[in-house]
């Protein structure tokens, strides 16, 4: 099949588009919170996983220690192990292979492979969208980095709202039922509860033990907000249902 | 320079979390316990971070402008609005309410 026939093809490529582009929000919010360019880019090239680049800086934004922000960022990556996993069951790279992957293992490319069902697909797909997603994020990442440092006060063009607004993007596509919803609930009030006293950063990680507690014990669904934070066949899925009627 | 420090174990670790899963057996990951801690760490944390970036301010809570942003912003999701668009409202909201004079 001709690349540009591929479905996973055409489907990675939109996304990492779309992906790509927010790298300006990553950029422009990391300089804002005071880390400078090559800072800023070493996260986008070497960390290289959106919702922890974001916990890092935001940790660091609300007057959080290094270690507080390390430790936010990997425990939000821990997903991304899960994630190899399925990886590696899915297309099985070999030697070399397996390094270059696992860096772009990722929300998107893990998504845009697990909606193929075809392997070659699924490499295709996976391989797209990770790499086109790395190269175009660290652009989009370097434009929005130079954009903020021109910009003079971050406050007065509502950039602290701006990192708001994208916590809040990463967590929405995995409220999807009443177990995700009440636990969102419980880590946000255990924050809210937290803050006073307790030093700038640590109330996240006082969240990520009620998270880790109530997973621990509780018996939903296993994968619940493990899906990843993309939906990139959204588009057909709705085609399709439309089909049925 | 004690930043450079934690962003680089920080990156060294987001690559030793992805590389696990490719080295360690399927079995040891696959337990439903696990994952579905991962997932919850997930969830818990990014609320975390939503609320702490709208109202914590040092180690006071505070009412200013980002609550408009993140009113904004859930409304943007509700429309389904794409990532840029919604990171873009919450902005345009904060920036407006100060020119209105709410900090």
């Amino acid at each position: 099949m001709k690349l540009r026939e591929s479905p996973a093809f055409k489907v990675a490529l939109s996304l990492s588009i779309a992906t790509g582009l927010y790298g300006v929000s990553f950029g422009a919010l990391a300089v804002a919170s005071g880390f400078d360019f090559w800072q800023t880019m070493v996260l986008s090239l070497l960390l290289f996983s959106g919702g922890s680049q974001f916990a890092f800086i935001g940790v660091v934004a609300g007057g959080g220690s290094g270690v507080a922000a390390m430790t936010a960022s990997a425990l939000l990556g821990l997903r991304n192990g899960i994630y190899g996993m399925q990886i590696n069951a899915m297309l099985r790279p070999g030697g070399w292979k397996r390094y270059v992957s696992a860096h772009v293992t990722i929300d998107e490319s893990t998504a845009t492979a697990s909606g193929q069902s075809d392997p070659d697909e699924q490499r295709r797909g996976f391989w797209t969208a990770g790499i086109g997603i790395f190269i175009l994020w660290n652009i989009f990442t370097a434009i929005g980095a130079l954009a903020g440092d021109a910009m003079g006060d971050p406050k007065q063009w509502g950039l602290d709202g701006a990192a708001v607004a994208a916590f809040l993007a990463l967590l929405w596509p995995r409220l999807k039922g009443r177990e995700p919803w009440a636990i969102a609930a419980a880590c946000a009030l255990a924050t809210i509860l937290a803050v006073p006293f307790v030093p700038s950063g640590v109330p996240i990680l006082v969240a990520a033990v009620v998270a880790g507690v109530i997973g621990w014990f509780s018996h939903a669904r296993m994968d619940e907000g493990l899906e990843p934070d993309v939906d990139p066949y959204a588009e057909k899925h709705q085609r399709d249902r439309g089909d049925k009627k | 320079m004690n930043l450079w420090l934690w962003i680089l174990i920080a990156c060294a670790l987001a690559y030793l979390t992805k590389l696990v899963g490719y080295f360690v057996p399927a079995k040891l990951l696959e337990s439903p316990r696990i994952m579905h801690v991962a997932g919850t760490m997930t969830i818990g944390l990014l609320a975390s971070l939503t609320v702490v970036n709208a109202v914590a301010s040092g180690q006071g809570l505070v009412l200013d402008a980002r609550i408009g942003a993140l009113v904004a912003a859930a409304v943007a999701l509700w429309l389904r609005a794409p990532f840029l668009v919604v990171v873009i409202s919450g902005a345009a909201a904060a920036a407006l309410l100060r020119l209105l004079g709410w900090s």
